[in-house]
């Protein structure tokens, strides 16, 4: 078994002043970290919507991390469920659990399951891992909201590639059919899937004319950009009368030069050496290298 | 002896190998190929090679469509999403017209490993076996698919292989002949009959080992095909040995254990009981550490043989 320190980092307090971009590199790190401890996992489609996370769950999303069953909180579901390492990362440094815990990804009775598990960890709104169902239960999610009259808002990620299964139209049709205004779709727009680009595998293009048709309002967003995300929210938050997707122009890998635009990088994990690489890639600028990597205690 | 090697590593390699002589052959994936094997075809025919994306309702009622058009066809993708996601149109489109449709499943059972319970399947044997028309197959090592996607392609209408995501030691000779839908006698035995299948088989004979070192002969079956049974093969051993341990990488219920526990309770009972997940979903780990913490191991097997000769009495 791996021992990795991860570091104790965590940013607690009510959203709206913390410093977005160091958090998000800091959640890089904790992907790599996790993958790497795990010898298994999904690095390219964790990097590619870092931002989108770090901007909901360090900004916009009213939460309570010591109370995560409080009613009124925002709820995410992660749809790409196989996106599970930054998951677990954003709820960790946010204070939802012990980021100690995130190098057991993975691992024999770990809460980190390889794919989000409901109730396995606080701060997991949904089980997801099989692609197109997460929509799905969003969709449930902002009709309970309605039927109880509460202003809470419903906040889910669908892959790019994801969106070739039927069942994610289906959902997609009833949030606009019930008017779901407290329902944002974003979509991590990356361009890549498995086997290969979407658009030769099975394209789904044009994404935003589809939402449209289907009856959403479709903002257009930079994913690595906080305040494109910040723009394109608060015109989510004031559309009344039907859904909207933010679609978020993203780079599978982000941040990591080696995983950039990789299709490859899609499930596998980074040996020691290319870890190090990442980590490098990902240092904190001013610092000559990232002390994380030089904490790990064997493995 | 043949090489370890998982069975979908051989169901990709023959696929390969067999583009030329069927060419009414068409493969089809849903974004899975590297995973499946399927890229195998791809590389040599790749104007057969039909990649439906990330769509697998869609790809198995589309491999309806090209069988109704005189295509032999095999759709592969995790077998959570084939017989789980899909089976609906499995026996609606599928095995209620009969069709040509090959559905050659992969990273079936616990042994997926880290990606855990969201992509163990654990009940397609007992989902696919329950739908009528629909043959089941569970080949035991590379050899052994390779005929069976040989014998899938020769037999006419729908066919379900189950294939794994980890190497298995090999069980056969290359070229070994096998006489499709019969269970083969691995080793002959006299106090209980271990019927296997998949990954299970290898253990099931080194139990069997453990067993003859007390003194307890146990008789070996690979039940490779599960639907239709070879009853007469299940039926010969209960009468023979007088007890059975079913041994599956699945759920114990409804699976193996299922449809050999039916067979004897109606012929000829005799204490059946399952090695298999006990009802219950997976987890993430590594796969050896999933099939000890599961009870999907050689001591359990022998544990549970002991227990059917000692309730042999009672029957
Ligand atoms: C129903 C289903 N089919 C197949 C898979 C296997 N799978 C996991 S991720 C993936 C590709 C996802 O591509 P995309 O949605 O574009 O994700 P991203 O590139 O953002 O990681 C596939 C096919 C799955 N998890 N669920």
């Amino acid at each position: 078994m791996s021992q990795l320190e991860m570091g104790a980092q965590q940013w607690t307090g009510p959203a709206g002043n913390f410093p977005l971009t160091d958090i998000a590199r800091q959640l890089r790190r904790d992907v790599i970290n996790m993958v790497w401890a795990a010898s298994s996992g999904h690095p390219g489609g964790s990097l590619s919507c870092t931002d989108i996370l770090t901007y909901l769950f360090y900004q916009e999303m009213k939460l309570r991390p010591q109370e995560p069953a409080w009613p009124d909180r925002d709820r995410f579901v992660l749809s790409k469920g196989h996106a599970a390492p930054i998951l677990y990362a954003s709820l960790a440094r946010r204070g939802y659990f012990d980021p100690a815990e995130l190098s057991t990804l993975r691992q024999l009775d770990s809460r980190l399951q390889g794919h989000p598990h409901y109730g396995a960890l606080p701060g997991i709104e949904m089980s997801t891992g099989s692609l197109g169902q997460g929509g799905s239960t969003a969709v449930g999610m902002a009709l309970a909201g309605k039927l109880d009259k509460k202003d809470y808002r419903i906040f889910n990620l669908w892959g790019d590639g994801e969106l070739e299964e039927g069942l994610v139209w289906e959902s997609v049709m009833a949030a606009a059919h019930y008017k779901l205004d407290n329902l944002t779709g974003f979509v991590d727009w990356n361009g890549l899937q498995i086997d290969g680009p979407i658009t030769q595998v099975m394209n789904p293009e044009p994404i935003d004319a589809k939402f449209r048709a289907f009856g959403w309002h479709v903002e257009l967003a930079d994913g690595h950009d906080f305040e494109s995300l910040a723009k394109a929210v608060a015109i989510a938050k004031a559309t009344k009368g039907q859904p909207t997707l933010i679609l978020c122009k993203t780079v599978k890998g982000k941040g990591v030069s080696f995983m950039e635009n990789q299709a490859g990088w899609h499930g596998s994990a980074p040996n020691d050496a290319q870890r190090l690489q990442a980590l490098a890639d990902l240092a904190d600028p001013g610092t000559p290298g990232d002390p994380a990597a030089q904490k790990e205690v064997n493995r | 002896m043949a090489e370890a090697i998982a069975t979908r590593a051989a169901y990709g390699r023959c696929l390969a190998c067999i583009a030329d002589k069927y060419p009414q052959l068409v493969v089809m994936d849903a974004d899975l190929s590297k995973s499946t094997m399927t890229a195998d075809f791809k590389k040599v025919a790749p104007e057969r090679f039909i990649n439906a994306g990330i769509a697998e309702n869609n790809m198995v009622c589309m491999a309806g469509g090209l069988a109704a058009s005189g295509k032999i066809v095999f759709v592969s993708t995790f077998a959570m999403f084939a017989a789980g996601r899909s089976y609906e149109q499995i026996l609606n489109t599928v095995c209620i017209s009969g069709l040509n449709v090959k559905i050659a499943a992969t990273h079936a059972g616990l042994t997926v490993g880290e990606d855990g319970m969201s992509h163990q399947m654990l009940t397609d044997i007992a989902l696919m076996r329950s739908i009528p028309e629909l043959r089941v197959m569970v080949p035991a090592d590379g050899v052994e698919t390779e005929a069976m996607v040989e014998e899938a392609i020769r037999t006419p209408g729908p066919v379900y292989i189950r294939l794994g995501r980890s190497k298995v030691p090999a069980l056969y000779d290359e070229g070994t002949e096998f006489e499709p839908g019969k269970i083969r006698t691995l080793r002959e035995g006299s106090n209980v009959t271990l019927a296997a299948c998949g990954i299970m088989v290898d253990k099931a004979l080194q139990a069997a080992e453990m067993l003859a070192q007390e003194g307890i002969y146990a008789r070996v079956l690979n039940v490779s095909t599960i639907k239709p049974l070879d009853k007469e093969t299940i039926l010969e051993a209960a009468h023979e040995t007088g007890a059975i341990v079913t041994c599956e990488e699945h759920s114990i219920l409804g699976g193996l254990g299922g449809a050999v526990a039916e067979t004897v309770a109606e012929s000829w009972p005799v204490p059946v009981l399952r090695v298999g997940i006990e009802d219950q979903f997976g987890q993430s780990g590594k796969p050896d550490e999933l099939l000890e913490l599961y009870g999907l191991t050689v001591h359990h097997i022998v544990e549970k043989a002991v227990k059917a000769i000692s309730l042999k009495k009672a029957f």
